[in-house]
């Protein structure tokens, strides 16, 4: 299934990969901020 | 067994708890990359599709362990905040402060990732259900935890305070869990029972549980770091060195 006209990516729908994706992204995004506050307060 | 014991209030001091969390920091985060990566590839590449569902049901390998964690973080975080008002131990204070912004993060994402499921599943982005309902709830409850504890300038009394939140808001967390038994809700049962055999294929439930494994060891990491963090901003600098070896 596509989403608004974008094609399936690697076999998966929008739904999938924006899942996937957002779970990462916050996750990545959590270390990244925990590491540049820990260094920050030093 | 061994006669040595060990006496837990040694990890009440903030040096101790400082040096210990420093300690466990890479034995969780590298299992917790190595199980992500894993899970990954089983979930996307491995797991097969489902008959009923096709692919969208993929989502649940990024969902469950977020909604669990979001669950779990919490009662952890009502723990930790009652200990440290009954027994007047900062550590435990700071690491109820330290749970709170991870267990939001996985909240929001068990919501957001539940609306990106229930959209090619239900037809919808949203119902008004018991489960994702009494979830926005949990939401309301961090967000009210973080908020009041930045609110109040006194850290004790922004901890009394966020102390008494916790414990109102633990009663939702079985709500949360035992909704879909409770109310004809639209969001299904549970797949993963304590006391049956999980309604979900051996090929599917292997990846479901790295991935919960991973969302465990990565939040212990994340939370001890932000742990260390919180101590050493409110710790006098003396007080990271008592009683170190």
């Amino acid at each position: 299934m596509s989403w608004w006209g974008l094609p399936p990516m690697g076999g998966y729908d929008f739904y999938v990969w924006a899942s996937y994706a957002l779970v990462l992204a916050a996750m990545a995004g959590e270390v990244v901020f925990l590491l540049w506050r820990t260094r920050s307060s030093r | 067994m061994s006669a040595r014991r060990i006496n837990w209030f040694t990890y009440a001091s903030p040096g101790q708890a400082y040096r210990l969390a420093g300690r466990l920091v890479p034995w969780c985060a590298v299992p917790a990359a190595l199980l992500l990566v894993l899970g990954l590839y089983l979930g996307l590449f491995v797991a097969p599709t489902d008959f009923q569902q096709g692919d969208a049901y993929r989502v649940l390998f990024v969902h469950v362990p977020a909604a669990w964690m979001g669950m779990l973080l919490y009662v952890v975080l009502a723990v930790y905040a009652a200990v440290g008002w009954i027994f007047n131990a900062r550590v435990s204070s700071m690491m109820a402060s330290s749970l709170s912004i991870t267990g939001a993060m996985f909240t929001s994402l068990a919501l957001v990732t539940g609306s990106l499921w229930g959209r090619p599943t239900w037809g919808t982005w949203w119902v008004w259900d018991a489960r994702t309902t009494s979830t926005l709830i949990l939401l309301f409850l961090y967000v009210g935890f973080i908020s009041l504890q930045s609110a109040i300038d006194d850290r004790r009394r922004a901890d009394r305070a966020g102390t008494l939140i916790a414990l109102v808001g633990v009663v939702n967390v079985p709500i949360i869990y035992f909704s879909v038994q409770w109310w004809n809700t639209l969001h299904q049962g549970a797949t993963i029972r304590l006391t049956d055999e999980a309604s979900i294929a051996g090929s599917m439930l292997a990846p479901l549980l790295i991935m919960i494994a991973a969302c465990w060891l990565y939040s212990i990491a994340v939370v001890l770091v932000r742990l260390r963090r919180l101590i050493r901003e409110r710790e006098p600098v003396g007080a990271l060195t008592v009683g170190a070896r």
